[in-house]
């Protein structure tokens, strides 16, 4: 079982998915909520299936753990090559965690099968990617990603839903295409120097490339090729233009997984490829990706306070918590990067719930516009009650999951130099300015509109939707021992050994 | 013990938090009220165990469980002395709080929500009061925050009551942010926040400029909470919640978190003359800034609130010159009548039906006989006529201060006879001269307030007693936390004349303004005319919020629409729409190669074989 199970779980959502399909339509008209029944079922029992990862999964070894691998296109070294340590650990629980709420909280009616079917194969290809440790496989499942999204922006969006999925669409892949250039010289290389090909990930760490501390070195162009793709991903200052568009036309489900998981993808990229496998590049390119990281956290901060629309407020605030997020990894110390790590879990719950909650006043309004609203918590006092909460996680109050984070980080910038951490804590101010001004807008003062006075509070199924979230929220500020713990080890020797870097397997004792 | 203590008014929140809905109005009084008395009783009994137990044992510490393991951080509690007068103080002064706003809220359907915040500020309050870890600290520090912003814009549908509570929020942060990178310097240094080890490090001369670093840092995070110069503006606006809520969060604990801080850190500060000379500084300015403000408020509530602001002032010159327990003492009676002022002020807002105008109200003695008496007290406390407290914590600073530098001593006086003149005002104003109400039968403080009104106004009148000097118990209480007290150069005789100038002084003035604005209102109003400028300059406060309305506020929104408008939207977005359109554009130019003629690709298609052929046959 232990060393399929991450087979099971890469393939039980897309399983699903086909089975979804396969509903007849006499079934699915009688019984109108057999389709999201069986999506919820098939999306919790992969959350229990990842929870046995705790069972299989040693915290003590930074070693890869759960290895498969299945030889896949021979004569090219390709492989089918899936694995886990303590940080991909986290982020696969975070995506089966995040999708069971999201089909839940689904309020799409047109077409559901198929919304919901796009969902289990996007949450397929997201644990793929995290679990990949092939390069070629790495690739496939980093595109796969594109396809349900762009469906899901494109069919279920709004009104501008085409320009936004095109364009996150061709912006994505733009990277990725340059990605896939460098993952073939990577192979060319290792050809070149072992005599035969490979993708896998461990041999690839092992390959010699040329840097001589100039942009067009081998290693240096590699390292810009990768993390194009990864700062297209996350995103950061100046290739973030996609995101809001995205975020502001897809539904609530989409931009849910977007800012939860699809995010971090840029993130983990730099942590598991760009980073240990370009290391002499990295520290070459540090100054200006530290610089890039500190705009994005002011800049999207500012961008934030300057809007008019809730999902793009959420949006630009993603982009300035995401800078914090690569602050700390780029500062590559201990705080910072395991405080990165932590971020992106409780980025991915507080902003993923923001949008869930978004997505809420927005079916019973159906618009976004922060001006449309005014005096909710007279209306919906629950609502207020939540919205309040994941608010002020966000913006990091003490005891919730957003300050252990953004308060690691901001000690390991702090030892690489003062000023970016003085830099960074910025955010601590201008996250509260937008954030309560957006919340007093839309909350506080008198009903100004008619309309709003009949909106109806939290239904069972958004409270069932997002107690999880919430009891999370206060789990990981309070004891985030757990979490801290089994993320550790990892996170130790990509610090120590960043430099030369050559993770083994784990042999089960 | 301690834990229970602590955590008696998270259950309190919790229940009435989750249940408010469901719950009869009784019991949720009974749950809020109870969970803070029930602390108060254990913080108490702790307390006569402390006084039985030789000094050195005084403390208490306990270790829950690791909160940061990577920062060496966990969730560990301390009582000791200093903490103990302040707990002592927070469940006191707020369970009298509470009781009273028994009835002061007992028409508000939010009457769940408020006793659930109520509670919760006395968790987050008490958290900072008992955390042994600078990080714990900041929870409760940025707790009590969020608590003061939800009970500031308690009443959410005035939208200016809910941008008070958002302005405190922020402006606290910007106190907070140096907070914070004053923790992340001193982690850097000595590799702990733990409170306890921090004290115990062996400082050398190295760390004296860091500690000075640190200290500045902290001082602005103190700057922030307690609402002094340049931080202070926050303070004001917070008026705009519920008045139980000013006496308890706005004056008598919250507020003093910043001195608290101060106290409990005076290990550094003792060590950073720099930083205890700007803490003076600061807090003189304060007092005497904020004072002549509070000259001609019309508002009950913003008069107090610029008074508190002086008061802390005093508070920070205490602690500045190195009185650290001279600082609690005020802190302790600033509490009792401070608490007192505004609770008997609420009273008064109550009879009047939300009237806070103090030029609609006059001769209210006869009316409010009570209240009328217990604001009497606070006033006599607050303006220091002995044997009420506020004279003897006052007299000790000022005394202090003069052993430390006479001039800081002139202006403390200074600003205690302006405190005599706004107080007086204040006083006479609402109380004497005609009646503007037409409304026969106002109604006396019912039975829960006044229990606290008069708990209160005794605790007013005789709380200095814990301090008289030379049989000073709150000193000696505290003398184990304090490692040095400033000993006075100067004699008895200096003392005691300094004593009788305050004293004499403070009668003067209190005569003098009290007749003013009782018999003589048409000079009062002659001379509001002839300083017309001045008088417009001090009742608009110096034009303060508008300059940083103009210089903070305005600027951040031009800014941020400029990188919207330009940045992000012209020059970003442009290039890369730019680059698609130009990749259309250019789709379209070659799609004139793909134009079906059979003819031209069957060219193209020579052309190539042709091109090929040339190739090789270069190459061979």
């Amino acid at each position: 079982m232990a060393h399929s199970l991450l087979t099971v779980l890469i393939c039980l959502p897309a399983a699903g998915a086909l089975l979804l399909l396969c509903v007849p339509k006499v079934l699915e008209s009688r019984y109108r909520w057999f389709i999201p029944a069986l999506a919820l079922a098939v999306s919790l029992a992969e959350f229990v299936f990842s929870l046995a990862l705790f069972c299989y999964f040693d915290a003590s070894s930074h070693l890869l753990q759960l290895v498969q691998k299945v030889p896949w296109i021979h004569s090219l070294g390709i492989s089918y090559f899936v694995g886990i340590d303590g940080i991909s650990f986290w982020l696969i629980l975070l995506t089966t965690f995040l999708t069971p709420i999201v089909i839940l909280a689904s309020e799409v009616r047109e077409r559901q099968k198929a919304y919901l079917a796009s969902f289990l194969v996007l949450e397929t290809a997201m644990i793929g990617t995290f679990a990949a440790l092939d390069l070629f496989l790495f690739y496939v499942f980093w595109e796969m990603m594109l396809i349900p999204m762009y469906f899901i922006i494109g069919i279920w969006g709004s009104t501008r839903r085409l320009y936004a999925t095109i364009k996150f669409f061709i912006y994505t892949l733009a990277g990725g295409i340059v990605m896939l250039l460098g993952i073939i010289f990577l192979m060319y290389l290792h050809y070149e120097q072992f005599g035969f090909f490979s993708a896998n990930i461990l041999d690839i760490y092992a390959v010699d490339l040329p840097f001589d501390f100039s942009v067009l070195s081998t290693q240096s162009l590699l390292f810009l090729a990768f993390a194009l793709a990864f700062l297209i991903k996350i995103p950061m200052f100046p290739f973030h233009t996609w995101l809001p568009d995205a975020h502001v036309e897809a539904p609530t489900g989409g931009s849910v997984i977007l800012a939860g998981v699809l995010l971090k993808m840029g993130a983990y990229g730099f942590l598991r490829f760009a980073m240990p496998i370009f290391p002499e590049a990295f520290k070459f390119f540090t100054p200006s990706l530290i610089i890039i990281a500190i705009i994005g956290v002011i800049y999207g901060a500012f961008l934030a306070l300057a809007q008019k629309d809730l999902k793009k407020l959420i949006a630009y605030s993603s982009i300035s918590h995401m800078g914090l997020v690569m602050l700390g990894l780029f500062v590559l110390n201990s705080h910072g990067v395991i405080g990165s790590v932590y971020q992106m879990l409780a980025h991915g719950l507080s902003t993923g719930a923001l949008f869930l909650m978004a997505g809420m006043i927005y079916e019973r309004r159906h618009t976004k516009k922060i001006s449309e609203f005014g005096g909710l918590t007279a209306v919906m006092p629950l609502f207020a009650v939540f919205f309040l909460i994941i608010l002020l996680a966000s913006i990091a109050l003490p005891a919730t999951n957003g300050f252990v984070g953004e308060f690691l980080i901001l000690v390991g910038a702090f030892q690489k130099h003062p000023l970016y951490a003085a830099l960074g804590g910025t955010t601590a101010i201008l996250s509260a300015v937008y954030m309560l001004r957006m919340y007093q807008k839309v909350m506080f003062g008198p009903i100004t509109r008619e309309v709003n006075r009949t909106l109806k509070d939290l239904s069972l199924k958004e409270i069932a939707a997002l107690i999880p979230i919430v009891i999370l929220i206060f789990w990981m500020g309070i004891y985030p021992k757990p979490f801290l713990n089994k993320m550790e080890k990892s996170v130790d020797y990509f610090i120590t050994h960043q430099q030369n870097y050559e993770l083994g397997v784990y042999e089960e004792k | 013990m301690i834990t229970t203590l602590l955590i008696l008014p998270l259950i309190g929140f919790l229940m009435n938090g989750l249940l408010s809905r469901r719950l009869p109005r009784p019991l949720v009084c009974l749950i809020a009220c109870g969970s803070v008395l029930f602390s108060f009783g254990i913080a108490f009994y702790l307390f006569l165990q402390f006084l039985s137990w030789p000094e050195g044992w005084r403390s208490i510490t306990v270790t829950l469980f690791p909160w940061i393991p990577q920062l060496g951080v966990d969730f560990s509690l301390k009582m000791d002395a200093l903490a103990m007068v302040l707990t002592l103080i927070v469940t006191g002064v707020g369970f009298l709080i509470h009781l009273y706003s028994i009835h002061y809220m007992k028409d508000d359907p939010g009457i769940a929500r408020y006793f659930a915040f109520l509670n919760l500020f006395t968790f987050t309050m008490l958290l900072l009061i008992l955390g042994n870890n600078l990080l714990l600290l900041f929870i409760g520090w940025e707790g009590v925050g969020l608590c003061s912003y939800l009970l500031i814009g308690f009443w959410f549908e005035d939208t200016e009551k809910a941008a008070a509570g958002k302005k405190a929020f922020i402006v606290n942060r910007v106190g907070d942010l140096a907070f914070l990178i004053a923790l992340f310097f001193a982690f850097s240094t000595f590799g702990t926040l733990n409170i306890e080890s921090l004290s115990l490090y062996q400082m050398t001369a190295e760390h004296q400029s860091m500690l000075t670093i640190i200290t500045l840092l902290l001082f602005i995070g103190a700057c922030g909470k307690s609402a002094q110069i340049p931080l202070y503006v926050w303070l004001p606006d917070a008026m705009a919640g519920p008045t139980p809520v000013s006496a308890l969060i706005h004056a008598a604990t919250m507020v003093t978190a910043g001195v608290y801080m101060i106290a409990r850190l005076h290990f550094w500060y003792l060590l950073a003359p720099f930083s205890m000379h700007v803490v003076v500084a600061t807090g003189l300015c304060t007092a005497l800034f904020s004072a002549s403000m509070a000259f001609f408020q019309n508002d009950i509530k913003k008069v107090l609130a610029y008074s508190t602001i002086s008061q802390l002032g005093y508070m920070f010159i205490a602690v500045g010159i190195g009185a650290f327990s001279s600082g609690i003492f005020h802190l302790v009676t600033h509490a009792f009548f401070k608490a007192l002022l505004f609770l008997s002020a609420g009273s008064v807002i109550g009879a009047l039906h939300h009237e806070q105008n103090i030029q609609k109200m006059g001769g209210l003695k006869s009316k409010l006989p009570l209240t009328h008496l217990s604001f009497l007290f606070g006033t006599l406390a607050i303006i220091g006529l002995p044997p009420f407290s506020g004279f003897f914590s006052k007299d000790e600073i000022l005394w202090l201060a003069f052993n430390a530098h006479p001039v800081i001593w002139f202006f403390g006086w200074i600003g205690a006879m302006m405190t005599v003149f706004y107080m007086v005002r204040l006083f006479t104003l609402v109380f004497y001269g005609p009646s503007k109400t037409n409304d026969k039968h106002l109604h006396e403080a019912p039975i829960f307030m006044a229990i606290a009104l008069i708990v209160l106004s005794l605790f007013s009148f005789a709380g200095g007693f814990i301090g008289f000097p030379h049989h000073h118990f709150l000193e000696e209480f505290l003398a184990p936390v304090f490692i040095k007290q400033i000993a006075p150069a100067y004699g008895h005789g200096a003392e005691y004349g300094l004593m009788g100038v305050a004293i004499l002084s403070t009668l003067g003035v209190a005569a003098w303004t009290f007749y003013t604005f009782h018999k003589n209102r048409a000079w009062a109003e002659h001379m509001k005319i002839k300083f017309a400028k001045v008088h417009t300059i001090i009742s608009n406060k110096y034009y303060v919020d508008e300059f940083y309305a103009r210089v903070f506020v305005k600027p951040l929104n031009l800014v941020s629409d400029l990188f919207l408008k330009w940045i992000d939207t012209f020059i970003i977005e442009g290039i890369v729409n730019g680059l698609g359109r130009f990749c259309v554009y250019m789709g379209g130019r070659y799609t004139i190669l793909q134009n079906g003629n059979l003819q031209s690709y069957a060219f193209a298609f020579v052309l190539g074989v042709a091109l090929i052929f040339l190739y090789y046959w270069n190459r061979f």
